[in-house]
């Protein structure tokens, strides 16, 4: 491994001078699932690493009067998928937060971090983009907001500048007659990165039988996670039907540009996204009428990771 | 190279204090200043599950913790399963339904399976695989540990009624 | 499933009257594994212990042109730093390893590079350092000069006349004689018998399929370890993760020219072998730089090192051609092509033994070759080159039955190999169980129940495995209290220490939880063959069942000195020994406490060298569903059912059942690894190198039939093989019920089940 010094500051003030600590290339340490291992391989270099965990912000999670979520940046997904009003609000996030890596994964990794990663296939990214999240920035010329969806910019890169790191995650309130799902492919059924992902939000009308609005997002088909826009917009005033589901699956695949690589073919990813946007918009549909919302038991029966 | 740090952490119950660089993992640190050598290093990048610890209570890998890290925390490893002489139930679940083979795996199941014991006594054969998928076993095909997790937890629920009624 | 289900259940020989044999003990070395206490190869520590690490060739294929290693040498912390320089020159030399004859030069270049790097991954050079650390941030001041040569990884291209060579030195050996011209094909073997020609001609229908599979690793959760003392009196002690402290001796001992004399190998607790810790890989290196520095060095692979730089199972080709006379089978002809890897000496050899194996077929041939190619050179992977013949012969039969509309396992009892039938490498079976597991197939729930649902079906194969004899030994000491130690030299992976003092136990008529069995190493006990074959349960324990007759002989004599009469006088049966004339008698705990008076503690010993395979054969069942839209297979239930001879620990054989099972799904699945164009594997890692999680898997349940092999006192058979051999079959049948569709290349992923399902659906519209 890498010689580095490491640093664990207490306020987001005292990161920022870290961060900007002349010729360390000072990097981030949240739960430290991506970065240890990458340091150890030499795929990054540091001099300094910088723990944000005892910086109180990031580790709050925090949901206002008006319902609307301030998710710490560096909060552990097992947090997450064992919070109740997260599972109730924001199903998608704590569908991705129940299936990134095992339970040890999941005791360390952190949305932020996953975010920060940029990993095309990054499982809580399509989540955070259906879920309207907003990324709170820290640096040294202030506070900024991004919205998850333009976070991204390329494989492994973001928006972020020098010097600057993701304090929380900021979500709208939770709608009502609103349900939302994660799920991705993966040729195990556990510990695998995502072949293809498909996170979806939606909408319903009061009788429960036609779509008002609906979002979606794709993981591991494109250089950055991609919102498939037609296809959601596609579903506003749609029937809330198998139909439209497979259809909206036939034109999500149209914003997938995929590689071929050790995860999977090309042509297969295409074809998974619109098996993946379909089943999860049923999902969703279900969700959105009161259906389970546990990540471990969903209304289609299946966690997941699973299938 | 960057100067040691001293930690100060608790370790199975009792108060530990070690020298580590900032580079160095728990998984080290426990082996080889701590001789704790019981969690093992399998792939040393959070895919098998072999150096499981237990950090203030939830199950991580310790390859992926670094040493700096748990100043203050309180860590469970495989050596503080057993207490007082008696071996835990897993322990003794994991003996009698022959639920290992070379047990290199081990003690890292052991200390998921704890974990998952103590949230929830009776889980289901499919959320004992879900919550112990992080931790790769290589020669008994998973079987006889899920049965040995089931029975160690009938076994808790037993003990649990028993000092109930006492 | 009824509830009352038994999911292991063992049929015993209705004969069987063993009183420690059956049981399940808890195992003697149980609680230092549950605790953390056992010593693994890493948990080793000595004062002043270095650290290692190896530097691996990028290229798969290029000369070395210079190595440079002195920026290295004086990095901070380093002791030493050693190429292939440092070993001895040797000549082309073989030496007997147990399990086949080895190329020394292979393998001491395998250990360190000499004028070419073979595969990505090849070790080049090793330093020894303060840290790993350190070790690690030296390996990068090392400058090799390559010149890079093109690669070449998929077996047949390896085969073509005009692939890149690997190796001048090495010629095709055509059954004796040599090729004229150097070849990466460095073995043809062919088997025959009967007129194979004459006979397909005779046939009603006639069957040939093409079959591929790709490099698979033993995926043992350890990886490789050694710890070395090079003393300065010149005795040189190893601590290694080995299947074979005896055959990790002699390959050191012979790769450094010294004699074996001069060196002790411990073998420490192993996390993993199934045939991929036999070969030696650090210790000779290790050795070296302990050496150098005149300290103690440890090196410990990292995960990537273990997929890159030790030995898979090989990738393979295979033609099977089966023709049939009404339901009989009477012609088949397969051709074989095997990786070798970088080395020649694969595992053709137990490929062309096992593809017909399960069968009387009259008529028969089989060619199978040894090719070398840009890969790590092959190590067995339980059942070595089994597992890749049956996954084509299995799926022929299936196809055979259902176009006879035969039942598969019918189709298989009618053709079943019995005791006489001739195998066509040479053997004729004696008393095997293949019929017993057919027939505990044919009833059992699983076959029976009805399996509901879409896409969802199943399939059956049966799989064989020799297993092999060869030398193990056993010493064992009396305690005064009637308790006995029990010196063994076989590594125990699985419980075999346990499955060892039970059959001492039978012999004494003592309790299993009164021998204390220990693994010894070189010094402590007498020659023992690797933990390999299948061996250990079957050989050892009969070194422990001889070394215990002899203990009886001997105490018998004490007895005779007791009572004052002739020696054959002294009978012993069921746990006491007799006076044959005079009312007397003393257990044999009595007889114990009086030894200390009467002469002296006793030590028995034995060395075995059983000769004859032991026969495994097992017949798997399993039921899948295929998901249609994303090709991903689940795995609903599984059945194997194994003969073992006598199950001497139940447990632990229905362990190596359910675990060979297991690997078997993973190897059918999910598991190869993925070269790039350049030979590298681009998966090197747990996270790409699928093997299943408990999630993918459901329970295993088993059968164990106990068919009495005759070659041992107890009747038992190896098991830990077989189990391997028949589960790619299996499930290639089952997704085949499932779907209509027949896949023939491993691993049947996800992306190839979904193609294959697409291509089936284009060709019905």
């Amino acid at each position: 491994m890498q010689d580095f010094e490491y640093a664990a500051p207490a306020s987001i003030e005292e990161a920022i001078t870290l961060l900007a600590e002349p010729g360390a290339n000072a990097r981030i340490l949240a739960g430290g699932t991506d970065i240890l291992v990458q340091l150890r391989e030499g795929l990054r270099q540091t001099a300094l690493v910088v723990d944000i965990k005892k910086i109180p912000e990031l580790g709050a999670i925090a949901v206002a009067a008006d319902g609307s979520l301030r998710l710490g940046a560096a909060v552990p997904c097992h947090r997450i998928w064992s919070d109740a009003r997260l599972v109730a609000g924001y199903p998608a996030v704590t569908d991705s937060a129940r299936i990134i890596g095992g339970w040890q994964i999941q005791g360390r990794a952190s949305l932020g971090g996953n975010l920060c990663n940029s990993s095309p296939a990054a499982d809580s990214i399509p989540a955070l983009i259906v879920e309207k999240a907003t990324c709170e920035i820290a640096g040294p010329r202030g506070r900024r907001q991004v919205p998850a969806v333009e976070f991204c910019t390329a494989p492994g890169k973001n928006v972020l500048e020098r010097g600057e790191f993701v304090v929380a995650l900021s979500f709208p309130p939770p709608e009502a007659r609103a349900g939302s799902r994660y799920i991705r492919f993966i040729p195990r059924n556990e510990m695998d990165i995502a072949v293809a992902g498909s996170g979806v939000w939606l909408r319903l009308d009061a009788a429960g039988k036609t779509v008002e609005a609906a979002r979606i997002a794709l993981a591991a088909v494109a250089p950055t996670p991609v919102a498939a826009t037609e296809a959601a917009e596609w579903l506003a005033g749609k029937p809330a039907s198998e139909e439209s589901w497979k259809k909206a699956g036939e034109l999500a695949r149209r914003v997938a540009r995929p590689i071929t690589d050790l995860r999977g073919p090309k042509e297969y990813r295409v074809h998974l996204v619109g098996v993946l946007v379909a089943r999860a918009l049923a999902t969703a549909a279900e969700r959105a009428r009161g259906g389970d919302r546990d990540p471990m038991v969903p209304a289609d029966g299946r966690p997941s990771g699973v299938r | 190279m960057a100067k040691k740090r001293h930690v100060t952490t608790t370790i199975n119950g009792e108060a530990a204090e070690f020298l580590c660089e900032p580079r160095q993992s728990l998984l080290e640190v426990l082996r080889d200043t701590l001789g704790l050598t019981g969690s093992k290093e399998g792939c040393n990048n959070g895919n098998c599950g072999a150096c499981t610890v237990l950090l203030d209570g939830v199950p991580v890998d310790s390859c992926l913790v670094l040493a700096v890290e748990v100043e203050g925390a309180q860590i469970i490893t495989v050596e503080g399963l057993a207490s007082e002489g008696h071996l835990h139930p897993l322990q003794q679940c994991f003996l009698e339904g022959a639920a290992l083979q070379c047990g290199i795996c081990t003690p890292g199941f052991l200390v998921t399976a704890k974990a998952l014991l103590d949230h929830d006594p009776a889980p289901s054969e499919r959320q004992i695989r879900f919550e112990l998928a992080g931790n790769i076993c290589r020669c008994t095909g998973y079987d006889k540990i899920v049965r040995a997790v089931q029975a160690a937890g009938r076994k808790l629920q037993e003990h649990q009624r028993e000092q109930q009624r006492t | 499933m009824d509830r009352d289900f038994n999911h292991s259940q063992v049929i015993k020989d209705p004969a069987d009257r063993y009183q420690v044999l059956g049981t399940r003990p808890v195992r003697h070395d149980g609680v230092d594994k549950v605790t953390g206490r056992a010593v693994y190869g890493n948990d080793v520590k000595l004062p002043g212990l270095l650290h290692g690490r190896i530097l691996r060739s990028p290229h798969a294929h290029a000369r070395i042109k210079s190595i440079d290693t002195r920026a290295a040498e004086k990095h901070p912390g380093v002791f030493a730093v050693i190429t292939s320089a440092d070993f001895p020159d040797l000549r082309t030399k073989t030496a007997h390893l147990g399990e086949g004859a080895v190329d020394l030069a292979h393998l001491a270049a395998n250990c360190l590079a000499r004028e070419k790097v073979l595969y990505r991954g090849h070790a080049v050079a090793a330093v020894a350092a303060r840290s790993v650390h350190d070790a690690e941030a030296a390996l990068a001041k090392i400058r090799v000069e390559y010149e890079r040569l093109p690669a070449v990884t998929w077996v047949l291209d390896a085969m073509a006349d005009d692939a890149p060579l690997l190796h001048y030195n090495v010629f095709t050996d055509e059954m004796g004689r040599k090729s004229a011209k150097p070849s990466n094909i460095s073995q043809h073997l062919h088997f025959e018998h009967g007129d194979v020609d004459k006979a397909f001609a005779g046939c009603d229908i006639v069957v040939e399929r093409e079959f591929r599979t790709a490099s698979v690793h033993q995926g043992y959760i350890e990886p490789h370890v050694s710890t070395a003392l090079w003393n300065q009196d010149g005795h040189l002690k190893i601590w290694t993760s080995t299947q074979g402290a005896f055959t990790a001796r002699q390959q050191t001992a012979e790769l450094l020219e010294i004699p074996v004399s001069q060196v002790t190998v411990v073998p420490c607790e192993i996390g993993g072998g199934f045939g991929g810790k036999i070969a030696v890989y650090l210790e000779p290196v290790v050795a070296l730089l302990s050496r150098k520095t005149g300290r103690p060095v440890k090196i410990h692979m990292t995960r990537a090192e273990v997929f890159e730089g030790t030995g898979p199972t090989p990738g393979s080709f295979l033609r099977v051609k089966v023709g049939m006379k009404k339901r009989k089978m009477h012609a088949a002809e397969a051709w074989l092509a095997y990786d070798a890897g970088a080395f020649p000496g694969g595992m053709i050899g137990p490929g062309c033994m096992c593809v017909f194996s399960c069968y009387d077929i009259p008529h028969a041939r089989v060619d199978g070759y040894d090719v070398c190619l840009n890969k790590p050179k092959t190590q067995a992977y339980r059942a070595p080159g089994a597992t890749h013949a049956a996954f084509a012969m299995e799926s022929v039969v299936d196809e055979i039955a259902e176009r006879l509309g035969v039942d598969p396992i019918d189709l298989r009892l009618e053709n079943a190999a019995k005791e006489g039938t001739r195998r066509v490498d040479g053997p004729v079976y004696p008393r095997i169980g293949l019929v017993e597991t057919l027939e505990a197939a044919k009833k059992h729930d699983h076959w029976r129940s009805r399996l509901e649902g879409p896409n969802r079906g199943r399939g059956v194969a049966s799989g064989f495995w020799f297993n092999i004899g060869l030398k193990s030994s056993a010493t064992v000491h009396l305690n005064p209290d009637g308790k006995v130690s029990l010196l063994e030299g076989s590594t125990d992976i699985g419980g075999t220490r346990t499955s060892v003092a039970m059959q001492l136990a039978e012999t004494l008529g003592i309790a299993a939880a009164d021998v204390h069995p220990q693994v010894a190493d070189t010094d402590g006990v007498g020659y023992t063959d690797v933990t390999g074959g299948s061996r250990v349960t079957f050989a050892t324990g009969l070194a422990a069942h001889e070394a215990g007759k002899d203990l009886i002989r001997q105490l018998c004599e004490r007895a005779a000195l007791i009572w004052e009469c002739a020696p054959d006088l002294v009978r012993f049966a069921a746990g006491v020994f007799t006076h044959a004339k005079e009312k007397k008698s003393l257990t044999f705990r009595e007889l114990a406490a009086e030894l200390h008076e009467t002469g002296g503690t006793i030590t028995a010993r034995a060395t075995v060298d059983p000769q004859g395979a032991t026969n495994g054969f097992g017949t798997h069942i399993v039921d899948v569903e295929v998901d249609p839209e994303t090709g991903k297979v689940t795995v609903l239930r599984y059945t194997a059912i194994q003969d073992a001879g006598k199950a001497v620990h139940p447990s632990y054989v229905e362990g190596q059942m359910q675990g060979g099972a297991v690997q078997g799904i993973g190897w059918a699945l999910n598991e190869e690894y993925i070269f790039d164009g350049e030979g590298r594997m681009t998966n090197p890692t747990m996270l790409d190198y699928r093997m299943p999680t408990a999630l993918d898997v459901p329970m295993i349940d088993t059968v164990i039939v106990e068919v009495p092999n005759p070659s041992h006192p107890f009747g038992v058979r190896g098991v830990g093989e077989t189990p391997i051999v028949a589960p790619p079959a299996a499930i290639a049948n089952a997704i085949h019920a499932a779907t209509g569709v027949r896949l023939r290349e491993l691993p049947m992923s996800p992306p190839r089940v979904w193609a294959a399902l697409e291509a089936a659906l284009r060709r019905e519209e």
